[in-house]
């Protein structure tokens, strides 16, 4: 019998997975929440979205060919995996959030975990305020529903991804009237040579990023290094910012504040590993709290592997690599098979890049810039008087999680769960979610007639 | 082409394939739930942050930035 | 008199409370901080409904008049950035499908019979109590006496005034005993030593390992609960509304799964859905059988339930006893030593009597209840583990 590999996540990472699985002669199940393949980065939708925004497509078309092959459960949230008794993998197939979805439980052989990750946005004074999202939504609804967040944009945050996205944001009509980059002109020159788009090593990389910096130039928009947003205004939406110039380790420099009418503010300050399903499955996490894997791509957990951002972050290019790596190993391919030589040069090559993007990783001053009134926990309303408050008064992490809600609401501490664990520098135990994706209690109860893991014991 | 959904009984406007999101920023709105009395829409716009829900067609709790608009869903604010 | 007190759930924390009210220096020491284990891991029920005639429903009357008066102490001396306990009086609503409502109207008789409020509730006046249970309920019995605390918030509270009153508490484990001629005097812990007079042992599920290290035996084991969150909703559940098998559970030393129907709304606006008693040890696999025939119930008991969304899952670890009673008092041969322990899912309500119990023992103050029936020296508990 075909060896079955189950994928999670049909981004780079996963349709290289998937590509490399199926020419190893896996029989090869792919899943993923969106209602078409491609993930993030290559969110789309046939009619609405403007080719123009769309990098590496070839690539895509050639991967989403290959699924030919496979079973693909598109529109299929997970919301549970169990290893115990072999792998096992609960979804839910139906429109999101409906109330009539299918339920499909996957016996797997491998499973390949390509959650990818989701935009990391730091708190800021007025970032409740409608029209602040993050700069990973303005990229989507510019992609995927061809919506320009707002007339005038302020993008900020720190990393390349910000150049996409304001190209995105010019392309679908908006304005942007600056990037705001916090890595100030030392790192940076010290981190990529000169700046990202001209940064030799990845050929590529480095003409994607000078295409966005060509854009950036063509609407002439300033790029500002080594400042940061730090205070949102409005009333009931946004109306301008406070930008600042920020030292080293990001803390805002008093004096240097100005002014900026905006109606839109796009954050993005790094990323979030998604591990939640790989914490789920036992996999052993690393201390900077992404998915440990060996040269294989393999976890702590046998049969399990994973690939792209959940490994660390290192964008498109190196989660192609590394899914192709764990894709291969996954159907029992071994490594050091002549095919495998291409992924592994470019594994190699783009962790290269993805050191380089450590240029722009948090620096802990950025609590500077808050204020007591700061919302920290969105779901919840936390604010940051409240959890320096409890963080005195209460002894364990629970105790100041249930004492505060901060990251019990509906996100599960997703969005704010490591700013407040930054804030309060303590761990808080948020990265353990027992339901991986939405599903209402009628769904869990269906479970009720489901059959135990064939190779499932007594016990 | 076009669709036709309600918000809060009005009618809004769309493109066949916009999420229930795209379709309301591209009205105009810049949100559609309350939340401790302040306003809240789209924020992470890729289904984790849980913000933009709202209730479609009697069902709550469903992520606007995700859920494709359909012709003729009635979309309503939900308020905590 | 210096005491240590070995745990900070609430079972320590009301230990550590009264014997600090009494008079004694307390030392409080838990690895996990405060709250860190069962005590915030459970709903933080104060119940009288669950309850038969028996020594328990004694110490659970006692501790549920006791609650009232602590929790308003508590909320009234707060300090700052510290919570409220959320302390509710919300009455409970134990009901029951066709078929159900002989055994539930003898056991509400029975509890009537030793002073419980225990009121008979027809399905007109259910509605009106309870708009959006199931039609199927046809009888039910009003408890106005069950209550809840926000487990975590009321642990807490009361070590934090058990602190006013010069108690300490360490973040460090009880590694090992510290045991001279033959009398407990204190624990080893990673940063050393900490000595007393004598020790309580309010380790919970962990606290038959924790009187072996005294040299001590003391049958306490542990049975997993487990519970869904549902996302804030508006408020449709206003009681606590238990499906009246739930009393069957408490007393059962079956292994299977056992599940038993308790839905209620917190403060947050979620709504608690429980609870699973599995025999298990401290395994945390194999959760989904549970959770998905509490989910099963509770949809039946509400039905707007089942297109409610779920937004997480938690499990604790009881600690129960094989007689189901708790173990409160003096070990009979480690002098020294004594435990408060094996509350079984009952430790949030039993708490400030329990205390008092410990306080009773280790101090000599008076007892608000006979403690005889709690004594640790009692043959069920000093049997070898089956």
């Amino acid at each position: 019998m075909k060896r079955r590999v189950v994928i999670l996540g049909a981004g780079p990472a996963g349709l290289a997975a998937a590509q490399a699985a199926l020419a190893h002669g896996a029989d090869v199940v792919v899943i993923d929440e969106g209602e078409r393949v491609g993930g993030q980065f290559w969110r789309h939708h046939d009619t609405l979205t403007d080719r123009r925004l769309q990098h590496q497509w070839a690539r895509f078309e050639r991967l989403r060919g290959a699924l030919e092959r496979a079973t693909v459960h598109a529109s299929t949230s997970v919301w549970r995996v169990d290893t115990e008794h072999g792998v096992r993998v609960h979804a839910l197939h139906g429109p999101v959030d409906a109330v009539d979805r299918e339920p499909l439980v996957i016996d797997a052989d491998a499973l390949v975990i390509a959650t990818g990750a989701h935009d990391r946005a730091l708190p800021v004074p007025g970032w409740t305020l409608p029209g602040v999202t993050t700069a990973g939504a303005a990229q989507a609804l510019a992609k995927r529903d061809g919506v320009a967040l707002g007339g005038r944009t302020v993008v900020a945050g720190a990393g390349p991804f910000l150049l996409p996205v304001a190209a995105s944001l010019a392309q679908v009509g908006g304005e942007v009237v600056e990037v705001v980059e916090a890595a100030g002109a030392r790192a940076i020159a010290r981190g990529w040579g000169r700046a990202p788009w001209q940064f030799a090593g990845v050929a590529g990389k480095a003409g994607e990023l000078g295409e966005y910096a060509l854009s950036l130039a063509r609407h002439r928009t300033p790029y500002r290094i080594g400042q940061a947003v730090t205070r949102i205004h409005g009333e009931r939406a946004v109306e301008g910012v406070t930008i600042q110039r920020v030292d080293a380790r990001w803390r805002p420099i008093a004096g240097t504040e100005r002014h900026v009418e905006c109606d839109a503010v796009a954050l993005g300050h790094g990323f979030t590993p998604r591990i939640e399903a790989a914490i789920q499955a036992g996999c052993a996490i690393s201390p900077d709290r992404f998915v440990v894997v060996d040269a294989r791509q393999g976890t702590s957990v046998a049969g399990v592997f994973a690939a792209g951002e959940v490994t660390g972050i290192g964008g498109a290019d190196a989660a192609l690599a590394e899914g192709a790596v764990a894709g291969f190993a996954a159907a029992g391919g071994d490594p050091a098979d002549a095919r495998m030589r291409g992924p592994l040069a470019a594994r190699r090559r783009m962790h290269a890049f993805a050191a380089r993007l450590a240029t722009h990783d948090i620096a802990p001053g950025w609590t500077a810039w808050l204020d007591d009134e700061t919302i920290m926990c969105r779901c919840e309303s936390v604010t940051v008087a409240r959890l320096t408050a409890a963080a005195g008064a209460a002894g364990s992490s629970r105790g100041i999680r249930l004492a505060t809600r901060a990251g019990l609401g509906a996100c599960q501490g997703r969005t704010c769960g490591r700013s407040v664990e930054a804030l309060l520098g303590r761990p808080l135990g948020l990265d353990r979610r027992p339901v991986l994706s939405s599903v209402r209690i009628g769904e869990l109860a269906a479970c009720a007639d489901e059959a135990p893991a064939a190779s499932a014991d007594a016990g | 082409m076009t669709i036709r959904i309600s918000f809060d009984g009005d009618e809004v406007l769309g493109r066949e394939g916009q999420t229930i999101a795209g379709v309301l920023l591209a009205s105009g709105r810049r949100s559609w739930r309350t939340a401790d009395g302040e306003e809240r829409g789209v924020f992470c716009g890729i289904g984790v942050c849980q913000d933009c829900v709202v209730t479609v067609n009697g069902v709550g709790s469903v992520r606007a930035c995700q859920r494709t608009a359909c012709d003729g869903d009635a979309i309503e604010r939900e308020v905590r | 008199m210096r005491v240590i007190v070995i745990g900070a759930g609430a079972i320590g924390a009301a230990s550590a409370l009264a014997l600090a009210e009494a008079g004694a220096e307390v030392v409080v020491v838990d690895r996990a901080g405060v709250a860190g284990e069962t005590s915030s891991r459970c709903e933080g029920n104060i119940l009288v409904s669950d309850k038969g005639p028996g020594a328990e429903a004694e110490l659970a009357i006692v501790a549920n008049r006791a609650w009232r008066a602590l929790a308003e102490r508590l909320d009234a001396d707060r300090g700052p950035g510290q919570p409220a306990t959320e302390f509710e009086a919300k009455g409970g609503v134990v009901v029951a499908f066709p078929g159900g409502e002989a055994a539930l109207g003898a056991f509400a008789a029975s509890q009537r019979g030793i002073g419980i409020t225990a009121n008979e509730v027809d399905a007109s006046a259910l509605r009106a109590l309870e708009p959006h249970l199931s039609p199927e309920v046809v009888r039910g019995i009003h408890y106005p006496d069950d209550a809840q605390v926000q487990p975590s918030l009321a642990t807490q509270a009361m070590l934090a005034r058990a602190v006013r009153l010069g108690a300490t508490v360490r973040v460090t484990e009880a590694t090992g005993a510290r045991v001279r001629a033959g009398r407990a005097i204190g624990v080893e812990t990673p940063e050393g030593p900490i000595e007393g007079d004598a020790v309580v042992n309010c380790a919970g599920p962990w606290a038959g390992e924790v009187a072996a290290r005294f040299g001590a035996r003391l049958d306490i084991r542990p049975r997993r609960g487990l519970i869904l969150v549902t996302v804030p909703m508006p408020q449709r559940v206003f009681h606590k509304v238990y499906d009246a098998d739930y009393v069957g559970a408490v007393g059962s030393a079956d292994a299977a799964l056992q599940t038993s129907t308790v839905v209620e709304s917190t403060p947050a606006g979620t709504v608690l859905i429980g609870s699973s008693r599995e025999r298990v040890g401290f395994s945390e696999s194999n959760t989904l059988p549970a959770l998905a025939e509490i989910a099963a119930k509770a949809a039946r008991l509400f039905p707007f339930l089942a297109d409610t969304m779920l937004l997480r899952s938690y499990h604790g670890f009881r600690p129960y006893a094989p007689d189901h009673l708790p173990a409160i008092g003096a070990d009979g041969e480690v002098a020294g030593l004594f435990h408060a322990a094996g509350h079984e899912g009952a430790g949030i309500g039993l708490a400030p009597t329990t205390g008092d119990l410990v306080a009773h023992a280790v101090l000599g103050v008076p007892a608000p209840i006979d403690p005889a029936p709690f004594l640790p020296t009692r043959a069920a508990l000093r049997e070898e583990a089956a």
